[in-house]
């Protein structure tokens, strides 16, 4: 089949598009290697994780507990945020009377447009005395997931929604007919259906939630150790960035780009998983 | 037309690359005035030095951090013209030209319903270090004590530690937070957290309403007026150094940053100005 010359022409920006999008990744990387290669370079990679504690400016720089706090409150906020998310979904898509079903759509996309910064400092103010009065100092990993559900809930809800909403009629008519209930309906037909489009949604709130900076380190404490329990304050990678960056020099500011690196890599590894993992579903 | 998106996005990428990994070349035709020293001067260094170039347009202020010392030696060997030191010259440097653009001082702060009103200097270490953990045993109520500490390389968290002759690897905290406004907001939201931020931010959130109060050190109160008349004990002269009496442009510059045309710069950095 030969392309038409407006095809031909399309093609070739698309994949120059499509390269350049690629390259900006890669030079990103090349960026972070580039800005921690001062550290690498007379620091051993097994440092980050053996060394006894994070204080850069003493040359202590270990980075796991921030990797662990980091995959916790992202684990935690999506243990509440997905069932939450698609029982809201569902509520609007089969149970809710239309007229209040579009109101709360509405309502569910004001919340995904509130900046991370206010829910961080209601966070602050007024959810950290709440879990302080529970559990001091009020400002821990519960805090931040809390807060994180709140943020990473609209996008799993609104997803879930949109996956709903494309599921082919004829399949909800052809249950119908067979009799079942709605709940046979939803859990037999309608979210089977939608299972890669809510997969995907859930993927997005993921990534949203690991790289969730500020609304963290308002609420989360910041101390960087290995937490022990829900109320333990703790420092995620992007957290530990932010705080530290402003006025990291030498060493400091290069192991503050390894913390980067390692949160980079801590994405692809996710994002390379959840390619498995559906891939094999794919399958079977 | 394939191979033109291939050349295009090649040169695209080639450019960014270059520009990415190019340095800045010299220009002959500027003055330069190099700063090196102390990271907590340079900040507000590099804002007077923007606003000194805005004044004079043919020349370039070059701020580059690397501490206290660095600023002293630099400032000797002539490789910088100007040393930034952020604390008083010890004696074997007395032979430097120094010159205080500001002050800094911290407070130690407390939420407004503690009944704690004085804590000496060896209660304070207690507290940071974690030997104290309970505010009973400082003669306040049954409640444990939330410390909130400073992340690392803030000049805040160095004085902090240079006057209670701490390391940071000794400090036991509950929180960590960034700036001033996070840690008064923290100590805000919890009536048995410990901080300490600027002076001056402190002294002027209280006097916006916020719920915390300044403690005392050694029987002086926290407040500006006594980091200006240098009576309060947890505070540092901001200098800058010279090998000789400063002369042409090194002199318009430290001149330009002791002039009260900087005060607005120097108190946006929760610094005091010095009395001129």
């Amino acid at each position: 089949m030969s392309l038409s010359r407006a095809d031909k022409q399309l093609a070739a920006l698309l994949r120059g598009c499509a390269l350049l999008s690629a390259a900006i990744v890669l030079l990103i990387l090349l960026f972070l290697v580039k800005e921690s290669w001062p550290v690498l370079r007379h620091v051993a990679l097994t440092r980050f994780v053996t060394d006894t504690s994070w204080h850069p400016v003493d040359g202590l720089y270990k980075l796991t507990p921030m990797l662990s706090a980091t995959l916790y409150s992202t684990l935690g906020a999506l243990l509440l945020a997905t069932p939450l998310g698609i029982a809201s979904a569902l509520f609007s898509r089969y149970y809710a009377p239309p007229f209040l079903a579009g109101c709360y759509r509405r309502l569910i996309e004001l919340l995904a447009g509130i900046p991370s910064v206010v829910y961080g400092f209601w966070g602050l103010t007024t959810l950290a005395p709440l879990i302080g009065r529970l559990h001091p100092p009020g400002v821990s990993l519960l805090t931040g997931i809390l807060v994180l559900t709140l943020m990473i809930l609209p996008t799993v809800a609104l997803t879930a929604d949109a996956a709903l909403a494309a599921v082919p009629v004829a399949y909800l008519r052809g249950a119908a007919a067979l009799g079942l209930s709605r709940w046979g309906l939803i859990s037999g037909v309608a979210l089977p259906a939608a299972r890669s489009g809510i997969t995907a949604g859930i993927m997005l709130a993921a990534g949203r939630a690991i790289g969730e900076t500020m609304a963290v380190l308002m609420v989360a404490g910041n101390v960087v150790q290995q937490p022990h329990s829900l109320f333990d304050s703790v420092r995620t990678l992007t957290a530990n960035i932010a705080l530290e960056m402003a006025y990291a020099t030498g060493d400091h500011r290069a192991a503050l780009f390894v913390s980067g690196l390692a949160l980079m890599s801590t994405v692809l590894v996710l994002v390379g998983t959840a390619e498995v993992l559906s891939r094999e579903r794919h399958h079977d | 037309m394939k191979k033109l998106g291939i050349v295009v996005t090649l040169i695209i990428f080639t450019g960014a690359v270059w520009g990415f990994l190019r340095t800045k070349s010299d220009d002959t035709n500027i003055e330069k005035l190099v700063l090196t020293g102390s990271s907590t001067v340079a900040p507000l260094a590099a804002e007077i030095g923007k606003r000194f170039e805005s004044l004079h347009t043919n020349v370039r202020v070059d701020v580059q951090t690397g501490g206290s010392s660095r600023g002293v030696s630099d400032a000797r060997t002539g490789l910088a013209d100007i040393g930034m030191v952020s604390r008083a010259l010890k004696d074997d440097e007395k032979g430097l030209h120094s010159f205080t653009i500001a002050l800094d001082g911290i407070s130690i702060i407390l939420n407004k319903a503690n009944p704690v009103q004085s804590l000496n200097k060896q209660q304070i270490i207690d507290i940071y270090t974690g030997k104290t953990l309970n505010w009973k045993a400082v003669g306040g109520n049954d409640a444990p004590i939330t410390v909130v500490n400073k992340a690392e390389g803030r000049s805040t968290l160095e004085l902090f530690l240079h006057y209670f002759g701490l390391k940071n690897t000794d400090v036991k905290p509950q929180v960590v937070i960034g700036d001033n406004q996070q840690g008064i907001k923290t100590v805000v939201g919890n009536p048995d957290a410990i901080g300490y931020v600027s002076v001056g931010t402190a002294e002027y959130e209280a006097s916006q309403g916020a719920a915390i109060k300044l403690l005392p050190l050694d029987g002086i109160a926290a407040s500006i007026e006594n980091v200006r008349n240098r009576s309060f004990p947890l505070s540092r002269p901001l200098n800058l150094v010279t090998r000789a009496e400063p002369v042409g442009l090194a002199k318009a510059f430290i001149e330009f940053a002791g002039s009260p045309q900087v005060n607005d710069l120097i108190e946006a950095q929760y610094f005091v100005p010095v009395p001129r």
